[in-house]
């Protein structure tokens, strides 16, 4: 019972549904504050989503059907499976093993897998078209994002979510070591997220809505769904590994942290999406190698020093 | 080459009062002299078709319902609010207010229909 | 797709990053356009017809209406071919508040502009920002004019509503405020690194190509081709202030966004000259309705560039024949060489970077028939088009039966 408890509601579907549509809410608020507007009423991601599902679901005739509607729901599951390994109200999380930081990151790169896979299969040029650009965006942020995270799991000697938090918790000025790869993972995970300035495979003014472009109703509605609880997921795994406040706490307290650092993060990338145009996609892959690698290149063997100098 | 060149100025802007208005709650102030909807006065209107012969979008229509009597019908869904009508008629029959919000269900609404009756000695 | 690696991508004519309904068919090779294809038509209003069954006053606003930023524009072009042809002397004072308005709009129009490409890069900060600042001189033309866009502030013979005192220090207040914000976005556009990386070496246009494809107004003043109507045939008050002409080396949407930039600057400095040395006098003179026959060609530097209006008149009340060549016309061709071996997402802004107007723009074919005659009867046309779909699948007969 506990577990189907934990899967539906906290901290499973329920709980990260709600959530996300209020970090959307958040994140499109702050935009349009920064942009002195008004922006949207409190409950327009939710009034979009059920206007999405009372929509008509339409597949193109070409389209692969199956593939066309099974890959939000695989985006879905993906992005709420991997919430489970993240420790959210205390030092550990629900389920944890040695090793689960990488099923973390493995988890949030199949939905960017199910955006191509969908894209494709939709058979519309310009979805085809955002998701060949997905791909090539893959190959550019996943190598930092990747670095930047593990780098900091190298100091704690373990690849467990948990363990990291415990390890960090407990040695309070050592996140400063992973500014760097905080800075470097937020970037990738924008580029992640597709959001401006690295929104290159949905840029709407060259091709429409990229992979989405084929997608409405229901399948439309899930695939946005998962966009926002991928940008929760993301955020807490940044806050996981590199903001270690405030776990030591009793439960609720840590939990109240846990959104703070959360929200943190959306606001972060609210005003990156303010105060950048969104670049060509041979120059984000340009930037994400040129940039981005070296210097998670850096916090690598920074960390690497600064083992060989504690152990 | 600055990256974020407008951080100051968005960031800055979280503490100024929005430039949108929500609006059917909070209005902009009216402009004076705006060209909104047209006003009859049909006592001055001598029936002369000036207005009907210049008006662009052919919104104005005055027909001669009998030996001095006429019907004059504006209709504001063609209406332009360019206010040529307005420059042209030689009594001041027609003028613009700056009533702008003129959305209706109802098309017929729309339409300001008057009577002229000219005075004998006139 | 007929190739593995070659195909082509509608953009247009419902697209959004066209504003209006324009069709640009695109050969791409993965991300790199191999040719354009640029089809006009989906806007067309048939206006310049429409005008020689009004008068020369209904004409005038259905003119303006030919485009909603640059209406100033298309008005006072033509109510200057029909003042020559009338022979008409405009008093001084109107010219001055024409000219006014005419530099108000070209400040509205490249702010809009600014705004646009800014959403066209995905930097939509910028967008609304500019729009934001846009509408000081919304407010300025409406208080002036009586509208936000179809100001309909020209009459033949003059301009319909005078400027007071009270007006004239609301400008200069604005203009205050302008000025700052001016300065501000030229410092964003030419520092700001993702906009620089995003316009600069975009949409090459060099200046021998900008004289051979015959660009005008900002597109060609940034491949160095100093052509302005406004210095070259000075109209309105335009001969008795001093200005430049913006040029700039860059040949690329770079250049032309400072050169747009710039001249708000300039527009700021006519506005002020304006304003502080405008004539008292009359504001119009009549001019009877029947125009004397004859033909006149007027020019004006619209926003976008060299606007032209001819006007055949046969000494009635309407026109005999009205010619419009608006400014997009004649950019639209620079387009196909300026998207040459770029990328797909460079197509956007350079495409906006001419500030098209396709509704301006759209014509109308002429069609030769098979007899030689070059006008083809309605009826003619119809049945063509009925053996046009025959062909191609579609079968009209029985419809037509049941509709006659």
């Amino acid at each position: 019972m506990i577990y189907l408890f934990y899967i539906l509601v906290f901290p499973g579907i329920l709980f990260l549904s709600v959530f996300a549509l209020a970090a959307e809410f958040i994140d499109r608020k702050l935009y349009a504050k920064l942009q002195n507007r008004i922006g949207p009423p409190w409950f327009q991601p939710l009034a979009d989503m059920i206007k999405l599902l009372g929509k008509e679901d339409i597949v193109p005739t070409d389209a692969n059907a199956r593939m066309f509607k099974l890959m939000p729901l695989v985006a879905f599951t993906s992005t709420v499976t991997a919430f489970f390994y993240i420790p959210i109200w205390g030092e550990r999380s629900i389920y944890y093993f040695n090793g689960d930081l990488v099923v973390v990151l493995y988890l949030l790169t199949i939905p960017t897998l199910t955006f191509f896979i969908g894209g494709w299969y939709s058979t519309s040029l310009f979805a085809r078209l955002g998701s060949v650009r997905t791909l090539t965006q893959l190959f550019a942020y996943e190598v930092p994002l990747f670095m930047g995270i593990l780098s900091s799991a190298l100091i704690a000697n373990s690849w467990s979510l948990s363990e990291i938090a415990v390890f960090y918790a407990h040695r309070p000025w050592f996140w400063v070591s992973n500014i760097i790869g905080f800075a470097v993972s937020l970037i990738a995970l924008v580029g992640k997220l597709e959001k401006a300035p690295f929104d290159i495979p949905e840029a709407e003014t060259e091709i429409v809505a990229g992979s989405f472009t084929e997608y409405s109703g229901r399948h439309l509605a899930f695939f946005r769904l998962s966009i926002d609880i991928e940008m929760i997921v993301g955020a807490s795994l940044l806050a996981a590994v590199f903001l270690p406040f405030g776990l030591e706490f009793s439960a609720p307290i840590a939990f109240i942290f846990y959104i703070i650092k959360v929200l943190f993060i959306v606001a972060l990338i609210a005003v990156f999406r303010t105060i950048f145009a969104r670049l060509r996609i041979d120059q984000m892959v340009h930037f994400c190698w040129k940039y981005l690698v070296p210097l998670s290149l850096l916090q690598l063997l920074i960390n690497l020093i600064l083992k060989d100098i504690l152990t | 080459m600055k990256p974020g060149r407008m951080l100051y100025q968005v960031l800055s802007s979280l503490f100024k009062k929005t430039a949108t208005l929500d609006y059917p709650h909070d209005k902009s102030q009216k402009i004076k002299g705006f060209r909104g909807r047209l006003k009859a006065y049909p006592q001055r209107c001598i029936g002369c078709k000036m207005c009907m012969r210049d008006c662009p979008s052919q919104a104005i229509i005055i027909k001669e319902v009998g030996s001095k009597q006429f019907e004059a019908q504006i209709d504001l869904s063609k209406c332009i609010y360019c206010g040529q009508c307005a420059d042209v008629c030689p009594k001041m029959a027609l003028e613009i207010t700056d009533e702008f919000e003129l959305a209706q269900f109802d098309p017929e609404k729309l339409k300001i229909v008057f009577h002229v009756e000219l005075k004998k000695n006139t | 797709m007929h190739n593995s690696d070659e195909f082509r991508i509608p953009i247009g004519p419902q697209h959004p990053a066209l504003k209006e309904p324009e069709s640009f068919s695109i050969a791409l090779k993965g991300e790199k356009i191999l040719g354009v294809d640029i089809r006009l038509g989906y806007n067309h209003r048939g206006i310049e017809k429409a005008c020689e069954e009004r008068t020369y006053i209904q004409d005038m606003y259905l003119l303006e209406r030919i485009c909603g930023i640059c209406s100033h524009s298309h008005s006072t072009c033509f109510v200057q071919a029909v003042e020559e042809l009338a022979s008409v002397q405009v008093p001084k004072r109107a010219l001055y508040i024409r000219t006014l308005i005419a530099e108000f709009e070209r400040i509205h129009s490249h702010f809009l502009w600014l705004g646009v490409a800014g959403h066209e890069i995905g930097f939509d900060t910028l967008l609304m920002y500019t729009w934001r600042d846009r509408e000081i001189i919304m407010d300025i033309l409406a208080t002036l004019t009586g509208n936000r866009v179809n100001y309909g502030i020209n009459t033949i013979g003059g301009v319909r509503r005078d400027i007071t005192d009270d007006h004239k220090r609301q400008i200069l207040e604005a203009m205050e405020k302008l000025e700052e914000r001016i300065n501000y976005y030229i410092q964003i556009a030419t520092q700001e690194t993702t906009i620089i990386k995003r316009l600069s070496g975009v949409g090459m246009l060099t200046y021998e190509e900008a004289l051979k494809l015959d660009a005008v107004g900002p597109t060609a003043r940034a491949s160095g081709v100093a052509r302005d109507v406004r210095k070259d045939d000075p109209y309105a008050a335009y001969g008795e202030i001093v200005f430049n002409v913006i040029t700039d080396s860059h040949c690329d949407v770079y250049g032309r966004t400072v050169v747009r930039l710039k001249e708000l600057l300039e527009s700021l400095s006519i506005i002020r000259q304006l304003v502080n040395n405008i004539p008292e006098g009359p504001i119009s003179v009549r001019v009877p309705r029947k125009i004397p026959a004859g033909e006149a060609l007027s020019r004006y530097e619209a926003p976008r560039g060299e606007d032209v209006h001819y006007v055949r008149s046969n000494g009635t009340e309407k026109p005999d024949r009205v010619k419009v060549r608006a400014p997009t016309l004649a950019n639209i061709q620079a387009v196909k060489q300026m998207l040459k071996d770029r990328q797909l997402a460079d197509m956007p802004i350079v495409v906006a970077a001419i500030d098209p107007c396709f509704s301006c723009t759209d014509r109308m074919v002429a069609m030769k028939s098979e007899k030689g005659a070059s006008v083809i009867k309605w009826q003619e046309l119809r049945n063509y088009s009925i053996e046009w779909y025959k062909k191609h699948g579609v079968d009209f007969t029985e419809l037509n039966k049941k509709l006659a």
